[in-house]
This record gives structure tokens, sequence and C-alpha cells, in this order.
């Protein structure tokens, strides 16, 4: 049992941090969730790519590095210690681009991965509907067959990014007769300006167009952007979602860096004579638990080198990386006093912003990407053996 | 990076687990509480036929270590299994005279490696215990004041512990015997040594709490259905598995540091003794809260375990002591 990295990681961790050094923007972009951030978002992704930092662990013949999961977590923990911009296109390298290598067609992996990679095309994600949220399986947007491929309508809603980005994929009924609601999904790919397609923007809680409705009227979809099987969409996109999508969504990295920076804040702010006081033990208790998932992901990367897999054990990372998101933030917020409250919009926000802005996206982190009461009940169930039961 | 236990140590929790299983642990957990310490110090001596103790002795005093990581692997399973005595302070006596050598470290160290000692320590500082545990139950009993250490020469009356298996007294007299730098170096380092054994122990006895626990709700049947099917009642307990899955790898990361002496030890051991009790503590809120009536009662064995959490979260470092070591870390891990 060790923590050690090689000479070879720990180079590359080095060129990383030389990197990022040189070209991390002094002042944070605006924010991503609007048109002119996500505008000089998606530039920074180009300069990313241009040097192959944008998808470090891809192979080198889509853009990125052939990098090891440790390595890929050696890079996270040195983007986000360098306060680099957030990563615009997540959605398709986090969902989209993993269930392509798993399940895609080298020609839909040939045309769709590098044009992710240098943000030329940022994607998506259209999952959810107004009634299909937790339960995602009951959703009723459909596809029907024609020929070349499919025509699909109905409505999903809360697609993060989707107000700017330029394509979606999400899962469509394509068999209404399947027995099972988890049958019958077919997992398909369409540009959002299409023909048919409307987008309407949703402003989050601070009034940022973070997401937005997707109206589908009889969108053509070619059978070239069907993902995996016809019928067989449900298999396609969960299978990605217990292994590696399950550690790899949220890095340590990003939280590592914002604990060291909640320290570096209650050092600042606080006298140390005065130790002890309860913002001191949250403090505490966030650098603890930031540290206790880097560890945490450490162990779950190197059951997956020794051949391991991780499935509904992602369950636990994503309730505590999201619990501990919020707590982080909150502390910060505390230790600002007054100007706690004012908005990354605001000219004399602490830290251009960043605590206020960090803080409004950790509040989403219990509701995305399953709810926290969805993993609960699936820990309960599927790694302590407990009885289904109503939801 | 390879941040997983290897096939031997692996294969040592699953003997000490076996051996420990079929020990009859709770039955001797009510001796030792009572003051009968024979078939504590029978099982006591089967640990260290097993190699436990002399994991805490280093090679010259005819042990194995300091082995931290396999300390932690070991304490894991004497928390599990609710084992009664002075363990952790018998890793910190290991710890402690390992470090400062000399006629005493020569006399005790092979007879606490063997189990032939059992022996208790205590380390007197301001806003620490005054007690040594299970002081009645020891043959030697070490006490480190300030720069000096000294053999007691004997012990207060017996104070009983909110866990009956836990027995506290006051160490008395005894002569110095080292002073000087060196013990307070050697203190700081067996009292590392005895949180993480503490943290390891604390963290055996939640995932044992857990388990007791999951399989209560599971046949346990209210409203016509097992209480564990109720969503309230399996998320308290998701919950609870989370806080023992996260304090884990804390624990060795601690031992990893303790055993490179790594300048950042300090607050490593911190940060798995603060989570690793708090978890056990959750877990054992959690095991009697779903227990219902039946957790709030003495006779069932799960009082055994029930009962250790509390403890152990400020034995060797109470919540308080470790987040400020945590603290004065720096921002940087």
């Amino acid at each position: 049992m060790d923590l050690d990295f090689t000479a070879a990681e720990d180079a590359f961790r080095a060129e990383a941090r030389d990197w990022l050094a040189a070209r991390v923007p002094s002042v944070p972009l605006p924010s991503l969730e609007t048109a002119e951030g996500f505008a000089a978002h998606r530039e920074w992704e180009g300069t990313l790519f241009a040097d192959r930092w944008s998808v470090v662990s891809w192979p080198e013949q889509f853009g990125g590095r052939g990098c090891s999961l440790l390595e890929w977590l050696i890079f996270e923990e040195e983007y986000y210690r360098a306060g680099a911009p957030g990563r615009v296109s997540q959605n398709g390298i986090n969902l989209l681009a993993p269930t392509l290598f798993e399940y895609g067609t080298a020609e839909q992996r040939a045309r769709i991965l590098p044009s992710m990679a240098s943000g030329e095309v940022i994607w998506a994600q259209a999952w959810s509907e107004p009634e299909a949220g937790s339960d995602l399986a009951s959703l009723r947007s459909v596809a029907v067959r024609t020929v070349g491929g499919w025509r699909i309508g109905g409505q999903k809603t809360w697609s993060s990014r989707a107000a700017f980005a330029d394509r979606a994929f999400g899962l469509f009924r394509s068999d209404p007769d399947a027995d099972r609601p988890h049958r019958g999904l077919t997992y398909l790919m369409f540009p959002l300006d299409a023909d048919g397609v409307t987008v309407r923007p949703i402003g989050r809680l601070d009034g940022k167009p973070a997401f937005a409705e997707v109206f589908l009227d009889d969108v053509f979809v070619p059978d070239e952007d069907v993902v995996g099987e016809p019928g067989q969409g449900w298999r396609v996109a969960m299978s990605t979602s217990g292994n590696e999508r399950g550690l790899t969504l949220r890095s340590p990295g990003r939280f590592t860096a914002a604990a060291d920076r909640l320290a570096s804040l209650w050092h600042s702010t606080t006298d140390p004579g005065s130790g002890g006081t309860a913002l001191g033990d949250r403090v505490a208790d966030a650098v603890i638990g930031a540290r206790a998932y880097q560890l945490f992901t450490y162990a779950h990367a190197s059951r997956i080198v020794a051949g391991g897999s991780i499935g509904a054990e992602s369950s636990l990372n994503k309730i505590f990386w999201s619990e501990l998101d919020i707590a982080l933030h909150e502390t910060a917020l505390d230790l600002l006093g007054p100007c706690g409250e004012l908005s990354d919009e605001a000219t004399e926000a602490p830290e251009h912003g960043s605590w206020a802005e960090g803080y409004t996206f950790s509040l989403a982190g219990p509701i995305y990407a399953g709810t926290n009461e969805i993993q609960r009940d699936i820990i309960a169930e599927r790694l302590l053996g407990l009885p289904k039961g109503r939801r | 990076m390879r941040f997983l236990l290897d096939d031997e140590q692996r294969e040592f929790a699953r003997t000490l687990d076996g051996m420990l299983a079929s020990a009859g642990t709770p039955g001797v957990v009510r001796a030792w509480a009572s003051g009968d310490h024979g078939p504590g110090r029978a099982l006591w001596a089967r640990l260290a036929e097993a190699g436990v103790f002399a994991l805490a002795v280093p090679d010259e005093h005819e042990g194995v270590g300091m082995l931290p990581v396999e300390l932690a692997v070991a304490f894991g399973e004497l928390g599990r299994h609710a084992v009664p005595g002075p363990l952790a302070e018998t890793v910190a006596a290991g710890a402690l005279l390992g470090r400062l050598g000399g006629d005493t470290a020569h006399g005790w160290l092979p007879q606490l490696a063997s189990g032939k000692a059992v022996v208790s320590l205590c380390v007197l500082s301001p806003g620490g215990s005054p007690y040594a545990l299970d002081a009645d139950a020891a043959d030697a009993l070490f006490v480190v004041d300030g720069d000096t250490v000294r053999l007691a020469d004997s012990h207060g009356p017996v104070q009983p512990s909110a866990d009956p298996a836990r027995r506290q007294a006051r160490p008395l007299g005894g002569v110095v015997f080292a002073q000087g730098p060196a013990v307070t170096a050697a203190a700081a380092y067996a009292a590392d040594a005895a949180a993480l054994a503490t943290a390891a122990q604390a963290l055996g006895l939640g995932r044992a709490l857990l388990e007791r626990t999951v399989e209560y709700v599971r046949q346990r049947t209210q409203f016509g259905v097992a209480v564990g099917s109720f969503q309230a009642v399996k998320h308290r307990l998701a919950d609870t598995l989370i806080a023992l899955e996260f304090a884990q790898p804390l624990v060795y990361a601690a031992a990893l540091a303790l055993a490179a002496d790594d300048t950042a030890a300090g607050r490593e051991v911190a940060a798995a003794k603060l989570s690793a009790c708090e978890a056990a503590y959750g877990a054992a809120r959690t095991a009697l809260q779903l227990h219902g009536a039946v957790g709030y009662t003495e006779e069932p064995d799960l009082s055994l375990w029930i009962r250790k959490a509390r403890p152990l979260r400020t034995a060797w470092g109470t919540p308080a002591v470790c987040r400020a070591r945590v603290l004065a870390g720096g921002a940087v891990w």
C-alpha cells in the first residue's frame, strides 16, 4: 500500500503546472452560464486543446495524451489549483465521450470527438423531461422510425448549457409497446439548431440561463447519430454511470483546491489566537472532507487499475462531493461576513465573486446526476442489501 | 501508487476476524467489565500469538514493527469484535519505549510483543486524560508527564466509564526513568500511534454496528413490512455507510504517513481520528435509533458496541484537538 507517484507522474504534474501557470487567465472569465462567458470559455477550450490539455485521458488520435487514470487525477489537481476556468465542454467530455468509447462506432468517434475536444462543438445533455426527473425511465419524448433515421418529438428540460450549446444527446422512446419503461429507449444525438428544435433558456436561481427547455417537433435524426443499438438506450446511457463516470464526474482536484482556498481565507480573516471557533471547526471539516474524497478516489483508481470495477459505489461519491461542495462554499460565505451576500456580478465581490458563483453552482449538486435521495436508495438497496420499498 | 491493502494484509484481517468471531468476545467483555480479567488475558495471549502486539514493537526488541498499516488492519478487527483492554495504550507504550530504548525498553518490550505483559500508558497534559485505561489489569503502567516518563507504583480507585469495558484509574507514584526532549518527541509519536489505533478500532466498531443494524432492519417487521424498506431508515443507514467509507482511506493514509515518519503525519492522524470516531459514533446513534427500544437495553450484546463509540471519540485526541491540529497544518495538505 502506498500513495507515491512515479518520477514520470511527477514530471507530468510539473509540465501541467508550468503550462497552466503560463496560460490561466489572471482574472476569471465571465460566468460560463452567460452568452459572453460561454464564448470565452469555448475559446479557453481551444487554448487547452491546442497544447493537448483538454482531454488528457483520451487517445492521442482524438486530441488526448492517452493518460492513465492517475495522471488524469494529477492533471485535475493542478488544473483547479491553478484556478483555471470551469469546463464548458464537461457534459460532452464526461457523459457522451465515455459512452462513445464504449458503444460508438469508429466513424462516430472520428467525427465527434475531435471537435468536442477543441470546443468547436459544445454538447448539452437532454435527459430530463417535465414529467421525468428522478424517474427518468418514464420519459415520453419519442423517436419514430423513418427512412434513413428517426423523427423525434417531445420536450426535454433542465438541459445544462443547452441555452448556448451546439448539439445535444439524450434518450427517446422508440418502442412504446415495450414491456418495461426502461426498455424500448434509443440514445440519439441531434443539433440544437436543426429544423423543428426550439430552445428556451431557463434562468437558474441567480437568473443566469444555465439550462434550457428543448422543444422537439418532428426533428430528423440520421441513423449515424444513434449511439448503440436502437432499443438499448437505457443500457447505453447507464453503462458508464457506475464505473469511470462515477469517478470522473467531479474530480477531487476541484475540492482540494477549494479547501486550500478556504483554509487561506480562514487564516487571512481569523485571529490565530481565537482558535476553536465554530467557523474554524467547519473549515477543518471541509479540509478533511476534501482530503478524504481525494484519498477515496485514489483507492478507487487503484482498484480500477488492479482490474476491479466500481458500480453502485459511485453513489457514495456523488453524495459525498455534492454535500462537501455546499459545506465548503457556505463556510466561505460565512467567513466573508456581510460581503458574502454580494453576487458574482458585483464589482466589489470578494475574490472576483468566485465563492458566490461556486455557491450557486454547488446548490445544484445534490440534484443533478441523480438526486441524492435516489443515490441513498441505491446505496441502501445495492450496497447494504435492504429491501426495495416505495420511494 | 497502489492505495490498496495487499493480499497478505487482507489475509491477516480475515484470520483475526475468524479467530475473534469464534472467541465469544461478548462474554469476554462482560467479564472484563466486572473486573474478571481472566478471559480477556487469554484472548490477549491469542492476539499476541497472531502477531498483533509485535506490530508495535521494534525488531531489536523481539517485535516486527512499528508497522502502522498492519496495526490499522488489526485494530479494525479488534474494534469490529469489541475486544476489551488497553489496546491503543499498548501500541503507545510500544512506540514510546521503542523510540526511547534503554533498560526499561529492553525489559518490557519483548513481554509486550509476546502478550505476556498487558501494559497501559497515560500522557498527562493540559486538556488530556488524567487516567490510565484498565490500570487495574495492567502489569506495567507508564506515565508521561511533561518531558519525563515514569513507571507508576500503583493506581487510584477504578472509575467506571460509560463503556463498562473501559475502567479508568489515576496512576500513582513511580520513579522517572527518562527525561528530556527525547521523551517529548517519543511521547508525541506514541500519542499519534495510539490515535491511529483508536481511529482504526472505531472504524471496525462502526462497521460492526452498521452490519448488525442492517441485519436487524431486514428482519424487524412493522406495519406488515420490513422496517428496512422505509426510506427514512434506508437513508440513515446510507449516510452511516458514507461516513465510514470516507473515513477508511484517511486511516490508511495516516498509517502510511506514520510509517514514513512524515512531517505531515500528525495532521493526517488527526484527520483520521476525527473522521473515524465521528463515523463510528454516528453508527452507534443510528444503531440505537433503528433498533428502537431494543437498542436502549443493556442485555443484548449490541449495547457493548454502542457504548464504546462515545469514549473512543474523546480518547487520544478529542474532536476539538484534532480539528485544531488539522488547521495548524497550513493550507496545502
